[in-house]
């Protein structure tokens, strides 16, 4: 009797006292997850955020007379970007020549998007319909061409299409064509040699996806009077449309921004956004409007990273 | 008589695996034809090509030899597309991407019918399997039996000539697939549809079908009705895989037709139904059903004696596992009464008196 009432004096101490205790726990788990994230959060700040700041502040500054910034605001870059100055009757007019390298950005990219799509949904399909033994092999096979530089991979297309390369002696052979094509230094080498360097980064999700794919709800359309084009239109597709999706957001963001390629294949006709800022700070010493250019080509990429969240979420509404 | 066949299948063979000596004979010479608005279930154990004559009629495999005839017309060569036919699946295989009502319109609209049809039809399969209230659903958000009649449904709707369902009740619970059967039978009736069911389930096969093919090695080793199949197995197999058997060694002394007169070893003569193949007078195997006999402790004027071994309860009956005098196991079923007290315990020494019409002969 006694005990119970001293059980019963002592409870609400006792509870106060273990609520403190599971509080203060609760704050050191806190400290050791900021540690643990610590790293990474410096590297993040130092090599991500601390340079964009920088470019999103010079972006508002004037170019210096030898290349680098002078601390003068202004929005001329933002406007260079869109706009030019006529020479004779300065008036401002849209920048033509800036316009169509967005314009030839945006179709390459896209172009390569739709290109590896199409030889990469087949591929897929082929590899996830292989016996599971040797899937690995021709996995392995796809991602091969990644193990060497993109540089080396570059030049070794160049060789594969220039005007004495292995696809003019083939289609000359052939009786195709009946003199060599010129497709090197046009955008469509620029076209081919993307498609070559990211088509694994089409085939891998796509794969990803096909190999949940259940097969036989193909054999349950197939059965249910769909013919095979129906089948791939009405449930093949639709299922395995994350895959193609990331696919395609995989694929879409390095080649808008793309450097090397369209540098080595494309020549001085086929620049892309890439070259066009590395020119800025370059030889034309214009840095503010290279940032410019760099927080333009971030902006692309974000809104198409945007589709790409958007369509993940309508897909897993629990996720 | 053609008029009233649905489905003929001659003489089909197939053979899976490439290289000789990896072939495998699934199903070796079939043939079967199944009446019109008739429920026609092939039985068997796993492995036994039940499944694969089912692939074969629906088009996903191709015979090796043979013809599938549908209504009279050779549908061998056809894709399964072009097939008025259609399959319930084994796990259903509904579409993930698409709601209930999507799901069991999609035959129709493959096959181009009007956004009308398509959608009074859709109701009225929804109607038929009671799911009127589920058809915005998504298949994720329905259970195991919902999806079951939605499977049902989706192949109804587009009215093939024959319904093929591969062990589709085999994934539901025991009360659900009671259910299911007595829900199988009714759609059957209802729509008049042509059922070819596969199970491995005995019990699945007796109490839906009007006609069962029991099989086994890729070869049909009995057709006929549950009754037929149950009182009257052609060899030993078929009376082993359905129902409970006690296999006795007699004598044939004599055969006509349809029955002949058997003798055990202790010389006494019974009358008894042969097999559809012809047997020869001589040593036979017979078989008894446990509940085609009584057990008596008055053994003067039994049929068969013997001792009881052990006896476990079920309720309503009580099984007893004896072993004859000539040394054979058996198997009697006696049905209980209220208030009974005369249970023979082990070791007890009893007679059998076997029913009117109560053994089979079986082919050798």
């Amino acid at each position: 009797m006694n005990q119970l009432v001293q059980d019963k004096a002592n409870s609400p101490a006792t509870l106060t006292n273990g609520a403190q205790a599971t509080l203060a726990a609760e704050k050191r788990e806190l400290a050791k997850r900021w540690f643990l994230v610590s790293p990474a959060m410096i590297i993040i700040g130092l090599a991500g955020l601390a340079p964009l700041t920088i470019i999103l502040f010079y972006s508002f500054m004037s170019p210096g007379p030898y290349a680098g910034i002078s601390f003068e605001p202004t929005f001329q870059a933002w406007i260079n970007l869109v706009m030019e100055e006529d020479l004779f009757e300065e008036t401002l007019g849209l920048n033509y020549a800036h316009g169509s390298i967005f314009a030839r950005s945006i179709g390459l990219a896209l172009g390569t998007t739709v290109l590896t799509l199409v030889i990469g949904f087949p591929t897929a399909y082929f590899i996830a319909t292989r016996p599971l033994s040797q899937r690995n092999f021709w996995l392995f096979m796809i991602s091969l061409p990644f193990w060497s530089n993109l540089l080396v991979r570059t030049f070794a297309i160049m060789m594969f299409i220039r005007e004495q390369g292995f696809v003019n002696h083939v289609l000359l052979y052939l009786g195709v064509i009946d003199k060599p094509l010129n497709i090197m230094f046009t955008p469509t080498a620029v076209w081919i040699g993307l498609a070559y360097a990211y088509l694994p980064l089409m085939v891998l999700p796509l794969y990803a996806s096909m190999e949940k794919l259940d097969f036989r709800l193909i054999e349950a359309a197939y059965d249910l009077y769909a013919s095979r084009w129906k089948v791939l239109q009405k449930v093949i597709i639709p299922l395995v449309k994350p895959g193609i999706v990331a696919g395609s957001i995989l694929v879409f963001i390095p080649s808008i921004g793309a450097y090397v390629t369209p540098k080595i294949l494309g020549g001085g006709k086929s620049l892309m956004l890439g070259n066009l800022i590395s020119n800025q700070f370059g030889t034309s010493r214009d840095w503010p409007l290279g940032s410019a250019l760099a927080l333009f080509l971030m902006a692309l990429v974000m809104v198409a990273l945007i589709i790409y969240v958007r369509n993940e979420s309508r897909n897993n509404p629990h996720g | 008589m053609s008029d009233s066949v649905a489905i003929e299948v001659q003489g089909v063979s197939k053979i899976f695996g490439t290289a000789p000596e990896q072939e495998v004979k699934a199903l070796d010479d079939v043939s079967v034809s199944i009446a019109k608005n008739e429920f026609f279930t092939l039985l068997g154990p796993s492995g036994c090509g039940k499944t694969t004559l089912l692939r074969l009629i629906a088009g996903f495999e191709h015979p090796s030899d043979g013809a599938i005839l549908l209504e009279g017309t050779d549908i061998s060569a056809l894709p399964p597309f072009q097939r008025p036919v259609n399959t319930v699946f084994q796990n259903y295989a509904l579409f993930p991407h698409m709601t209930v009502a999507q799901n069991i319109g999609f035959g129709l609209e493959m096959q181009a019918r009007s956004k009308a049809e398509v959608e009074s039809t859709v109701s009225k399969m929804l109607d038929l399997v009671r799911m009127e209230a589920l058809r915005d659903r998504r298949i994720d958000q329905i259970s195991g039996g919902q999806q079951q009649r939605v499977a049902l449904a989706r192949a109804l709707a587009p009215r093939p000539k024959v319904l093929l369902l591969d062990e589709p009740l085999s994934a539901l619970d025991l009360k659900l697939r009671k259910e299911m059967q007595l829900e199988l039978k009714r759609l059957q009736h209802e729509t008049g549809i042509t059922f070819v069911f596969v199970t491995h389930d005995q019990e699945e096969a007796l109490t839906m079908s009007d006609r069962v093919a029991v099989m086994r090695d890729g070869l049909i080793h009995q057709i006929g009705s549950p009754v037929e199949i149950y009182n009257h197995p052609d060899n030993r197999f078929v009376a082993d895989f359905i129902g409970e058997s006690n296999f006795i060694e007699a004598e044939l002394i004599a055969a006509d037709g349809k029955t002949g007169k058997v003798k055990f070893t202790d010389r006494v003569e019974f009358d008894a139904t042969l097999p559809s193949a012809t047997v020869e007078t001589g040593p036979v195997t017979v078989i008894i059903r446990p509940e085609h006999v009584t057990l008596t402790t008055n053994n003067s004027h039994a049929h068969l004696r013997g001792t009881v071994n052990n006896s476990v309860y079920f309720g309503t009956d009580t099984h007893y596992y004896l072993t004859l005098d000539s040394g054979e196991e058996f198997v009697i079923r006696q049905q209980n009464q209220r208030g009974e007290k005369s249970r023979v315990n082990a070791g007890t020494q009893v007679g059998i008196l076997i029913n009117d019409d109560g053994i089979q002969v079986l082919a050798n």
